[in-house]
């Protein structure tokens, strides 16, 4: 491999790296807020810019542990689209004491690294590594957020972020451990061939499911959601929006990595994913359905959409893969609407109660149009992302018989109607009172008009998606 | 399957689509609020016309569906952009366009307050609407079903009554609990016929265990959008609350979705469940007709009354249809225009008391004929049209079911008769005290009759009334070969119940 090939398949990595770097050392000097936003915000285009020069992309680099195909590539455009959106919610970081916010960039530019070197590991040892380096900043980054009268509880978000983090981590090795006995490899090419005699063998079960508590524990999924709702209300609203969505991504490109080790006819691991799909709706959907703190509400929801995705995953196949992918990546769209909004209604960086949205619609219209379009697709509703997503879910798990899923599936699709509509009632239905207009800037307004027409045309338009996402999941 | 003449290759049904919602994009960035209204009132006029061309190239000689158009849309998931119309869509397609110019004419003044949602609202259900009835893919279909939510759900929490997040809210989630089983019910017709094409669903020797599972799935989500009677109770509360354009668009178009689902899926795609649960279904119609009467009588309220009165006549709609022969189904089609011209303008003639009184109250409306006499004499046709009186719309349509229910059974139609003679009574009663109504508040004396604008609204629907009423040959002219079709698919998978004693 020459180099510069090698070069323009490493680009996004390389990008993000080097972009970093140059974070790192803007984080020595004194007083250099405004410069460390600018060079984010330049790292986050180049690195969608070098992703999308990558598309095409195909090798395989360090010794066979990283892998460039179409399937990873057009994972890091949609990680790396993600990581400017971010870049521009977050504004100028109300909430971030002012003497770490270089910091904060440098953490936040590793972190979207992790991720996108996450999605090309087809080796067990790297991808651990990938999987940490996504994680650890995001650990520090929950922790900064400023403190002040009465909020502490950032603290104790970081504190449970990180026992849990460090929990699942454990687990999944324990899991790898198990793989790598059995099949004396940790090239996940090689397990798979490996793994086909022994796969019904009950240490080869178990040491895939556990393998999949890593990122169940990054996807939410009940009973390894406990940090969600404590660290999307402890985080300020920013490290919010960041770990509800991009790393979502790569747990569930991974996870379609780890089970596409399984048998297509095995029954055992999709009966437990089915079980705690199930669970995480219920649990999620339900327990949404008393919130007054909006993040706390968005958590909860989203331990409800990590269930949803998870029902692609029952069926095995490609038709499961491309539902579950195309749903997070829409999800993404849909979950950065709600933080957009939360991050322009709240008051100084502090949390958002729903009754602050009251009258959204007159104080901010935009902004409360960007609220009701990401609440009717979070809910399921056509035009939009949510339902075509759910509707690729449902035919591809309903294809492999899994009735009982379905229906538990589309009645929590029914419940959860509720609490989105009582965000929209509160934005659009009440009377704003003496609550103060929101001026939006021009890039506020670029984003909301970005994020809805994401989640429209994903919703109306998504052959050519969806063609993409199951091509790149054909065997190589 | 394409149709002759000009609609070959003009692409009619998606201008019929299409043309509302690129008016409300327009609209919603235009600034002045009378050029809002004048706007919006151009659409909508301008779709209505562009619609009646479809009545004279439709061939009455066919029961295939015309005008289709066909594209790819999500290969991936075989999902398709088709549409087409039968006799029976093409009906209320027509009844669409027709209603909506005059929903913004009866907002006119109505709506004082962000008139550009309002109608950038009203636009976009106009083309949810219009699809429901085009769409002959079933994906699409569910699309433009739940995409109506949005905008009325609006519609009633923005610009309605005191009660209106409450109905807003609960039309929204009694819907949407419906259509979820729908959406499982499609995807499980697709594994089994791989395809959401709607005509190449039916007539397909399903199971009948599946049949009925399907059957229910459907029936649940269609009968909340009647609403059939234990599912109505949404009804009121929407009716009440929404602002006048909204209660009529509700009324008129939103309640026939659920029988046309009935025609349009029940009963084709799941033959032999029908017969299985016909007896069932014409239990709660005639549930519904008897139990909208009696509460229509008791009610004080005119829009509680209006609405109660509506459960009755989609009563009348189901019977209709579940009679399963050709009068009843006939009627059911002719019932659901009926409920559309005569509801729709019993609904805007509440709306023009309530901008005048501020209040719906029957017993403070009393005497209104006294000032008002052209008005009065608007609400006397439209209340016998709407107890079926021998020479407007209804008498045709309710005879066409009655006749249909007495070659069901005759117990059955017996049965119904009393919901006939509660119509006549509700509805004399409110006619009695508004327009001949003792002369109890004298402030009423400053009240105007009705302007141009008003008349402009109401007038073409008494059109209707009479046109139907007295010549209803060019209306049950179109649905002859459509619904002869409809019951060769029905009867073909089961028993002929419709000889029965």
């Amino acid at each position: 491999m020459t180099f510069s090939s090698f070069l323009l398949a490493f680009l996004p990595e390389l990008a993000l790296l080097v972009g970093a770097l140059v974070l790192f050392v803007i984080s020595l000097g004194e007083e250099r807020v405004d410069r460390a936003r600018s060079a984010a915000l330049l790292v986050a285009a180049a690195a969608a810019v070098a992703s999308a020069l990558g598309l095409g992309q195909q090798a395989l680099l360090f010794d066979g542990a990283y892998r460039i195909d179409a399937f990873s590539q057009w994972l890091k455009l949609a990680l790396t689209v993600g990581f400017l959106l971010i870049l521009l919610a977050s504004r100028e970081l109300p909430d971030i004491r002012r003497d770490v916010k270089p910091e904060y960039y440098f953490f936040l530019a590793l972190s979207v690294c992790g991720l996108v070197m996450l999605v090309s590991c087809v080796e067990v040892i790297t991808l651990v590594v990938a999987l940490e380096l996504s994680a650890f900043p995001l650990y520090f980054l929950v922790a900064m957020r400023r403190e002040r009268a009465g909020q502490r509880s950032q603290m104790e978000a970081a504190i449970k972020y990180i026992m849990f983090g460090i929990a699942a981590n454990g687990i999944m090795l324990f899991g790898l451990s198990y793989l790598f006995g059995l099949t004396g490899t940790t090239s996940l090419q090689g397990m798979a061939a490996q793994l086909g005699p022994v796969l019904q063998s009950p240490l080869a079960m178990v040491g895939l499911g556990l393998t999949c508590v890593g990122l169940f524990y990054k996807l939410a999924v009940f009973p390894f959601h406990f940090w969600t709702p404590d660290v999307y209300q402890g985080a300020s609203n920013e490290t919010a929006s960041l770990v509800a969505s991009l790393p979502k991504v790569g747990a569930v490109a991974v996870l379609v990595r780890f089970t596409s080790l399984a048998a297509p006819d095995d029954r055992t691991l999709p009966g437990l994913i089915a079980l705690l799909a199930g669970a995480s709706m219920f649990y999620g959907n339900l327990i949404a359905l008393q919130q007054k703190d909006l993040k706390r509400l968005l958590g909860f929801s989203g331990i409800a959409h990590a269930g949803y995705a998870l029902v692609g995953f029952v069926a095995l196949d490609t038709a499961g893969y491309t539902a579950a992918l195309y749903y997070i990546v829409g999800y993404l769209f849909m979950v950065l609407a709600g933080f957009v909004v939360i991050s322009h209604v709240s008051r100084d960086g502090a949390n958002v109660a729903l009754e602050e949205l009251a009258g959204l619609h007159r104080r901010a219209p935009l902004l409360a149009l960007t609220l009701v379009v990401g609440m009717f697709a979070l809910a399921g509703l056509p035009p939009f992302v949510g339902f075509f997503g759910k509707l690729a879910l449902l035919k591809a798990a309903l294809a492999k018989g899994y009735l009982a899923l379905v229906i538990v599936t589309v009645i929590n699709a029914a419940i959860a109607v509720y609490y989105y509509l009582a965000v929209v009632r509160e934005a659009c239905f009440r009377d704003p009172g003496d609550q103060r207009a929101i001026p939006l800037c021009w890039s506020a307004r670029t984003l909301c008009g970005l994020l809805i027409a994401g989640i429209l045309l994903l919703g109306v338009g998504p052959a050519r998606v969806l063609e993409t996402i199951a091509g790149s999941l054909s065997p190589p | 399957m394409t149709s002759p003449g000009p609609t070959a290759d003009l692409p009619v049904l998606s201008l019929l689509i299409f043309a509302p919602l690129l008016g409300a994009g327009v609209a919603s960035v235009l600034r002045n609020e009378r050029a809002l209204r004048w706007w919006s009132l151009a659409c909508t006029l301008v779709v209505a016309a562009s619609s009646l061309p479809l009545y004279g190239w439709f061939d009455i000689g066919t029961a295939q569906f015309q005008f289709v158009e066909h594209a790819a849309w999500i290969p991936w998931l075989n999902i398709h952009y088709t549409l087409g119309l039968d006799g029976i869509s093409l009906l209320l397609v027509l009844l669409t366009t027709l209603i909506m110019p005059l929903c913004v004419l009866a907002s006119w003044r109505y709506i004082a307050t962000r008139v550009k949602e309002f109608m950038v609202c009203l636009l976009i259900m106009e083309a949810a609407m219009i699809g429901v009835f085009c769409a002959l893919d079933f994906v699409l279909f569910f699309v433009f079903w739940e995409a109506m939510l949005i905008p009325m759900a609006l519609l009633i929490g923005i610009w309605g009554g005191p009660r209106k997040v409450y109905a807003a809210l609960k039309f929204f989630i009694y819907t949407m609990a419906g259509s979820v089983f729908l959406l499982v019910a499609i995807i499980a017709l697709y594994l089994e016929a791989g395809t959401f094409h709607i005509p190449d669903l039916m007539g397909r020797p399903y199971a009948t265990g599946f049949q009925c599972w399907v059957f229910l799935a459907f029936f649940l989500s269609f009968a909340i959008k009647v609403p059939m009677f234990p599912f109505h109770t949404w009804l009121p509360a929407a009716h009440v609350e929404a602002p006048t354009a909204g209660s009529v668009v509700l009324a008129s178009i939103l309640l026939k979705m659920g029988t046309y689902g009935f025609l349009r899926f029940s009963l084709p795609i799941a033959p032999a469940a029908t017969h299985l649960f016909t007896p069932y279904v014409l239990g709660l119609s005639v549930v519904a007709i008897l139990y909208g009467g009696f509460t229509a009588l008791a009610q004080s309220d005119l829009k509680k009354l209006v609405a109660y009165s509506s459960v009755g006549h989609m009563g009348f709609a189901t019977l209709g249809i579940f009679t399963l022969n050709a009068s009843g189904i006939e009627g059911a089609a002719l019932v659901m225009v009926n409920h559309g011209v005569t509801t729709g303008a019993l609904f805007i003639a509440v709306g023009i008391i309530f901008e005048r009184l501020h209040t719906r109250d029957l017993s403070q409306t009393a005497g209104l004929g006294k000032f008002m006499p052209i008005f009065a004499g608007f609400l006397g046709v439209f209340c016998l049209s709407s107890l079926a009186f021998p020479g407007t719309n209804s008498f045709i349509g309710e005879f066409l079911v009655l006749s249909g229910g007495f070659a069901y059974s005759k117990a059955l139609a017996i049965s119904v008769v009393p919901g006939v003679i509660l119509a006549a009574a509700y509805m004399l009663r409110m006619l009695q005290t508004v327009a001949y109504g003792g002369v109890r508040n004298p402030s009423h004396a400053g009240l105007a009759d009705l302007e141009g604008r008003e008349i402009l609204t109401l007038a073409p629907l008494l059109v209707f009334v009479f046109w139907i009423g007295l010549n209803p040959e060019p209306f049950t002219r179109v649905l002859d070969a459509t619904v002869q079709h409809l019951l060769a698919q029905v009867h073909r998978a089961g028993p002929l119940t419709s000889s029965l004693p």
